[in-house]
């Protein structure tokens, strides 16, 4: 080859590599801007008295947000207790029967439920549980919440349960252990460090979403315990206090938005440990 | 008259429509190592995987035809039976990788949920490593995971993990065709030494691994026994010109 050809090509190949470089970084500068604008406007609410304080009246300095804090783990318990089990239940079965009729229409039914907005979850949370109870409640907004976090949580744990070697399962099948506990005993928890990734990503997701809270979990001024009361969320009160016209809920609402990004982003930490941490080398 | 630890009369296996193996009787004989022997994809795998039943595991995998355990037929039995009473050591060492050295030996026994004592549990443990010429390399690191064994050593704990269950036979599928020649020849010793406790069964594709171990061959073509007997004979006087030209290397 000539050797004029060959600097193009060099040429060519550094041009590229500066180009997706460049690239790289343009595509993280919004999120940088965005926690750097969330930062300047929300630390300086944060306070000790921040986290354990109810929400003041207009007019009234100091306040805290303990109650939407409260009531977003809360949430977040009631929509994990059953959504986590059942996930992880339906990715064993997607993963142990691949091409079963059964799997092919739950595969799609997973994929339609990723798809759906959340606002709609919210509405059949709505029809199904506030109506009949007759009233908002933390167990609506959950349950909301919970269907939402089911698809991530199926497909974490069938990709992960796909990555175990068949060599696995038949070194567990060839000592005569029936089927069931080789799942359960040698194949779930070799896949334990991917599930719980799921498990926390989809957590951390849920953590944020306001529209199926808006006619379900529906916002409380005052700190609630009680699963059939409505309750309030750090996003419910950041929709509220943001759209408000009072420059001093906007100031709360940048706070609590402070502490929801911190949420996510310790979660995101902790999926990280845990990778480095339970990920089992075959 | 060597009384025969299993026998297979007309055994047939099938992928879907896919015959890969085509009416095969023969006997293993109690305490001899018999080897499998043949080219690559002659069906020698799915053989001794009908043995255990593990080949009707795979999706549209079907098996004709008898397998006689000790004058039980297999297939009467159940399967997590057969399995207890039939150990298999797989090509690529595999030992969970989330247990301990010592839990892996055990697993028979925890992954069954048969509760052992801490002394049972120990003796089984030094007896099945000792077995697998395992103990003296592991004894002061039993706590630790066994996948930080070296590949040999994982193919040795697997040996051992079988071992514990005490089984009638050990199925052996191409056991040392992961390992390093070093390796290999330390299981191949291994084996020879197993076949006063348990009954070894050695698939291999390499004569010099059947020749240097066995007792008796049975040579696979395509899915068909082509011949079986001892290895002196079947070495040197094979009677059908396919064993003859696979031993000279035509094919293979």
């Amino acid at each position: 080859m000539d050797s004029r050809r060959l600097k193009l090509r060099i040429l060519k190949d550094r041009g590229f590599k500066v180009g997706i470089i460049t690239l790289s970084f343009v595509s993280i500068v919004p999120l940088i801007l965005i926690l750097f604008y969330i930062m300047r406007n929300g630390v300086s609410s944060l306070s000790w008295e921040f986290f354990i304080e109810l929400p003041r009246p207009v007019g009234e300095k100091g306040g805290g947000i303990s109650n939407a804090i409260i009531g977003s783990l809360l949430l977040v318990i009631i929509a994990g207790l059953p959504s986590i089990p059942l996930g992880i239940a339906a990715g064993i079965f997607l993963s142990e029967h691949k091409n079963s009729r059964l799997s092919y229409w739950g595969r799609l039914s997973v994929d339609v439920l990723q798809g759906t907005p959340s606002i709609v979850i919210g509405i059949i949370a709505y029809i199904w549980l506030v109506v009949p109870m007759g009233r908002f409640s933390a167990l609506s907004g959950g349950i909301a919440l919970g269907i939402m976090m089911l698809p991530a949580i199926v497909k974490a744990t069938e990709e992960t349960l796909n990555l175990i070697p068949d060599s696995l399962k038949e070194a567990a099948l060839a000592l005569g252990v029936p089927h069931y506990r080789t799942v359960l005993r040698v194949i779930l928890p070799a896949s334990i460090s991917g599930i719980m990734t799921g498990v926390l990503i989809s957590v951390a997701r849920i953590a944020g979403e306001t529209a199926p809270l808006l006619f379900t979990g529906f916002g409380n001024a005052f700190m609630n315990w009680n699963v059939t009361k409505p309750v309030n969320a750090l996003p419910l009160l950041i929709y509220n206090y943001a759209t408000s016209p009072y420059p001093q809920w906007h100031k709360v609402a940048w706070g609590a938005a402070c502490v929801l990004v911190a949420f996510v982003f310790t979660l995101n930490l902790v999926v990280r440990i845990v990778i480095r941490r339970w990920k089992v080398q075959f | 008259m060597e009384s025969a630890v299993l026998k297979t009369v007309g055994l047939s296996a099938y992928y879907e429509d896919n015959q890969v193996v085509n009416k095969i009787s023969l006997s293993i004989l109690e305490n001899k190592i018999t080897a499998i022997m043949g080219p690559s994809g002659c069906g020698k795998s799915t053989l001794v995987r009908c043995f255990n039943r593990l080949h009707e595991l795979v999706p549209g995998a079907r098996v004709e035809g008898e397998v006689f355990l000790k004058e039980e037929n297999v297939y009467d039995m159940d399967p997590i039976t057969v399995r207890t009473r039939i150990g298999m050591v797989f090509q690529r060492p595999n030992p969970f990788p989330i247990m301990t050295v010592r839990d892996n030996v055990v697993a028979g026994y925890v992954l069954n949920g048969i509760k052992l004592s801490r002394s049972e549990r120990d003796e089984i443990v030094e007896q099945s490593l000792k077995g697998a010429a395992l103990w003296d390399e592991v004894k002061d690191y039993l706590h630790k995971r066994g996948t930080f064994l070296s590949g040999g050593q994982q193919q040795r704990l697997c040996i051992a993990r079988a071992l514990a269950v005490k089984p009638d036979l050990l199925l052996f599928d191409e056991p040392t065709s992961a390992l390093d020649p070093k390796a290999t020849a330390h299981i191949e010793r291994l084996m020879t030494e197993l076949k006063e406790t348990v009954t070894p069964v050695l698939v291999t594709h390499n004569i010099g691994q059947a020749g240097r171990v066995s007792d008796f061959i049975a040579f696979l073509y395509l899915g068909e026994l082509i011949e079986f007997g001892p290895k002196g004979q079947l070495l040197t006087t094979p009677k059908d010109k396919r064993t003859e030209e696979f031993l000279t290397g035509k094919f293979g």
